[in-house]
């Protein structure tokens, strides 16, 4: 079966000499969710902004669903992976909701009716259908986390990528949040430091530090190996333990 | 942005909010270019203009009051229309008298156009209009992003002030200064990351094309105060 992302020996050195991937390796198939765990500075960011091409590989490749991420392939690329960045207000630009999950699915060449129901399509799927004509401004946290959300779900991705889906989230919301993400049944990359919000989410989990994969497997078991967490700068908020046992 | 958080809209239901606002932005700068050909001297002519204007206003159903706030914005040039007669005598007294009715009659149609369009469908006008997307592309992100940066300064100015700066004194200034420096670099960042959201969703240099076509019937109804103002022009400059 076709993967859904490959990645293959995936390095990168920014311009100014910096090398932030060293030779990636990862599979995912349809269907699965990952989070991708790792401190400050591991290169998660990076990785993700290689996926639809922001970023050109230094050596190795990428495909997406059987499609290699080149230059000729890259609008559809951007369809195919949809990334929802850590901060909605970066995301959310247009003057109301509706424009703004709107304007993906137009990008990508959706018209009238067409467009119309998949914008109501998204919305629903996070829940927020009633908000289609306020702006982005007026809405809580949240609120704008699902909208940024459903902007990307608007275009009908292959994969969700989801950059620090929690950050500055209340718990109800951070909770909501996770509800509609489990809802959506869609395959899923999550970069999160939020190691418990990765178990809930995410049954397989990658460990990236210095440019590479240091680890890959279960959650639960990554979670509940405490001297891997340390050596690579995460921790298990105060109170938390996991067993490697369900 | 809800309605009610406009300067210049003024929210109704009129015949003339309903307008496409790409006919009302051609309506308003044609009007203007009607109002500066008249010649200075036609005074009558500037008067059957404010009719017009006038007019507009009792059809949109917005109170005199909103204008008459907002006009305010004109006085600088009120007051050098104002000295001139003192400096210049009689040409004096005219060169005035035609920057003090071109320029009143002009902030009061475009403050008209404002009044009755919301921000937003101003830019889907333009946009309608063929204007160049770099510049609709850039008027979108202004008008969203404006309360955000004005919220970022907000909190930064409350930051510097809770640890005890108190810009009262000239030499204390220097601190502002520095968080306008910031402020910029942080717009200037955040404009890199809503580039690169947006190009993740495809953009390829031009917003959707939104808002609606206008037909003849449309057109005609929103250019009906061009044409008044057209035959009072007309008249001006053909009567003896």
């Amino acid at each position: 079966m076709t993967p859904a992302l490959l990645v293959d020996g995936l390095a990168f050195a920014y311009p100014d000499g910096h090398q932030a991937l060293y030779g990636i390796d990862l599979r995912v198939e349809p269907g699965e969710r990952v989070a991708v765990l790792g401190p400050n500075g591991a290169g998660k960011t990076t990785l993700v902004l290689h996926l639809n091409g922001v970023l050109t590989a230094g050596a190795g490749q990428i495909e997406v669903a059987g499609l290699p991420v080149v230059k000729a392939n890259l609008h559809e690329i951007r369809r195919r992976v949809g990334i929802v960045f850590q901060d909605p207000d970066d995301q959310l630009f247009m003057q109301t909701v509706g424009e703004d999950v709107a304007f993906g699915p137009a990008n990508f060449g959706l018209t009238g009716a067409e467009l119309d129901a998949r914008v109501h399509q998204a919305l629903d799927a996070v829940g927020m259908t009633g908000h289609i004509e306020r702006s982005p401004l007026h809405l809580s946290g949240g609120q704008r986390r699902r909208v940024a959300l459903a902007t990307v779900l608007a275009c009908d991705p292959e994969i969700l990528v989801l950059d620090e889906p929690s950050a500055n989230l209340e718990p109800v919301a951070r909770r909501e949040l996770a509800e509609v993400l489990l809802g959506l049944g869609r395959t899923m990359l999550m970069v999160t430091h939020d190691l418990p919000y990765a178990l809930q989410l995410c049954p397989r989990s990658v460990l990236v530090d210095d440019g590479v994969v240091v680890a890959d497997g279960p959650t639960r078991e990554l979670l509940a190996d405490a001297e891997l967490l340390a050596a690579h700068r995460l921790e298990l908020p105060y109170g938390f333990s996991f067993d490697r046992a369900t | 942005m809800g309605a009610g958080h406009h300067l210049l809209y003024h929210p109704g239901d009129s015949p003339v909010h309903r307008l496409p606002a790409q006919v009302k932005i051609v309506a308003a700068l044609l009007t203007v270019i009607g109002v500066v050909a008249t010649p200075r001297e036609e005074f009558w002519a500037f008067g059957l203009y404010l009719l017009v204007v006038v007019s507009l206003w009792v059809v949109a159903r917005v109170p005199v009051g909103h204008f008459a706030k907002r006009v305010v914005i004109e006085v600088p040039f009120v007051v050098i229309a104002l000295l001139m007669p003192i400096f210049g005598g009689t040409a004096g007294a005219l060169a005035g008298w035609n920057i003090l009715a071109k320029g009143t009659l002009g902030v009061l149609t475009s403050l008209t156009l404002a009044a009755t369009t919301t921000p937003r469908d101003l830019i889907i006008g333009l946009q309608r209009l063929r204007a160049p997307a770099v510049l609709t592309t850039i008027a979108t992100l202004m008008l969203r992003y404006l309360e955000v940066i004005a919220a970022e300064a907000r909190r930064m100015r409350i930051a510097r002030i809770s640890r005890g700066h108190d810009p009262r004194f000239l030499w204390q200034v220097g601190a502002t200064a520095r968080g306008v420096g910031a402020l910029f670099i942080r717009s200037y960042e955040r404009g890199e990351r809503v580039h690169l959201a947006m190009v993740s969703r495809g953009w390829r240099g031009a917003l959707p094309d939104r808002g609606v076509a206008a037909g003849p019937a449309t057109w005609l109804t929103g250019l009906t105060p061009v044409l008044a103002t057209a035959a009072v022009l007309g008249a001006a400059l053909l009567l003896p």
